[in-house]
């Protein structure tokens, strides 16, 4: 692949460039190693660390770190228990792995020199995607075709079907759209403000404590944008099993 | 924006897949069973413990509730026995009493028949003594000796006359 694209190391858009680390092609499949590559797996290898480490003395009164593990763990099984249900332990392991992936990069990129995977729409949709491929399979084998029930609400007069029946129908396959552009957004959001403001410190001069000051306040509230999203991407994904498998509204 | 570049698109996708699926396996067959382990064993303690104390506790009511009725048992025994000795006692009281009335009675009675005896022999004395009185004095007075008989007839006269006069 050899498109030819520059970007200034300057520019705020310069962080999103994958990085390429590698030009591997399989099969027409273009398979390159990248920066991007490497954060994912980083992610999975600061996630699974974190949860051996923590629970290899298995304390029976746990310690701090013992603590963070659990605690992760139950804020997970608890939003799964309250949204879905005892019908949702089967996906635990897959909505757990979903948001420690998400909350694991979006920290990463939080780093100083990193790179935030989960700026990328690409990275997203394919996760919003898993996931509505995931909920609409769900819903298909659990239900057949009393499924498409789900589209149709009740109480609406007939008239009004003509009406409700398609706006139902685009809005649950906006789903994956809106479910992965908004950890997108945030995402890009948040680096850009940062980027931005990096090199108004660098521009200003003296001037530049101003700016240097609001970074530090925005840094703790990308830090917080940073795991709610992950929060919001996850008991969405949450609120869309439970469609699939109560097929209520 | 770099976001927007088509051709990264499926390098990311790719290796997306591939370390997604793989934390799902370190996730589901490494992580999520020790910290499930973990909060299992610690659960499972802690409900053993819960179980262990309730048992102690009905152990205890069993015990305090045996307790009680031996007590109630042994209080209703001596109840019993108290009643039991007052009336043995209120009997043997009963028959003293009556033995002894029985025995004042008697010797009350014995003691009414010697004095009635005492009474007669006296006044049998005293009839005597005023016979042989009476002979004496009529003898004196008269001179001549008086009957035996006739003093006797006139004595119990006498005493005849006074009994009745006294009455």
């Amino acid at each position: 692949m050899t498109v030819d694209r520059h970007i200034e190391h300057s520019s705020p858009m310069h962080q999103f460039v994958i990085g390429r680390l590698s030009d591997w092609q399989l099969g027409g499949l273009d398979i390159s190693f990248s920066k991007a590559a490497a954060f994912m797996f980083g992610a999975v290898i600061v996630a699974t660390l974190f949860l051996v480490l923590t629970t290899s003395r298995r304390a029976m009164v746990p310690g701090r770190w013992q603590s963070v593990a659990e605690l992760w763990y139950e804020f997970i099984a608890d939003m799964i228990k309250e949204t879905i249900g005892s019908e949702g332990r089967k996906y635990f392991p897959f909505v757990f792995s979903l948001f420690s992936f998400i909350v694991m990069c979006n920290l990463l990129g939080m780093l100083p020199y990193s790179y935030t995977v989960t700026s990328h729409i690409a990275v997203t949709i394919m996760l919003a995607l898993s996931v509505f491929l995931l909920t609409t399979f769900i819903g298909i084998t659990r239900h057949g075709m009393h499924f498409l029930s789900f589209f149709v609400p009740k109480g609406v007069p007939l008239a009004m079907l003509f009406l409700v029946v398609p706006i139902e129908v685009l809005s649950y396959f906006m789903r994956p759209i809106s479910h992965s552009v908004r950890l997108f957004a945030n995402m890009t959001a948040g680096h850009t403000m940062l980027k931005v403001f990096g090199s108004f410190v660098v521009q200003m001069g003296v001037f530049g404590v101003l700016p240097f000051a609001l970074i530090v306040a925005l840094t703790g509230l990308e830090v917080a944008i940073a795991v709610l999203q992950a929060y919001v991407f996850t008991i969405l994904t949450c609120l869309y099993l439970n469609d699939a498998i109560h097929l209520e509204h | 924006m770099p976001q927007f570049w088509m051709e990264d698109f499926a390098p990311q996708m790719v290796w997306l897949v591939i370390s997604f699926i793989a934390l799902y396996l370190l996730m589901a067959r490494v992580a999520l069973p020790r910290v499930a382990d973990v909060l299992e064993t610690r659960h499972g303690r802690i409900a053993d413990d819960l179980d262990q104390a309730a048992q102690l506790k009905s152990q205890a009511e069993t015990v305090i509730a045996e307790y009680e009725a031996a007590l109630a048992e042994a209080r209703g025994k001596a109840q019993s026995t108290i009643a039991q000795a007052g009336l043995e006692a209120a009997a043997a009281a009963e028959k003293r009493n009556g033995e002894v009335a029985e025995a004042l009675a008697a010797e009350a009675a014995a003691a009414a028949a010697r004095i009635d005896a005492a009474k007669t022999e006296a006044l049998a004395e005293l009839r005597d003594v005023a016979v042989e009185l009476a002979q004496a004095a009529a003898e004196r007075l008269i001179g001549a000796e008086v009957a035996r008989a006739e003093v006797d007839a006139a004595v119990d006269a006498a005493i005849q006359d006074n009994t009745a006069g006294s009455r």
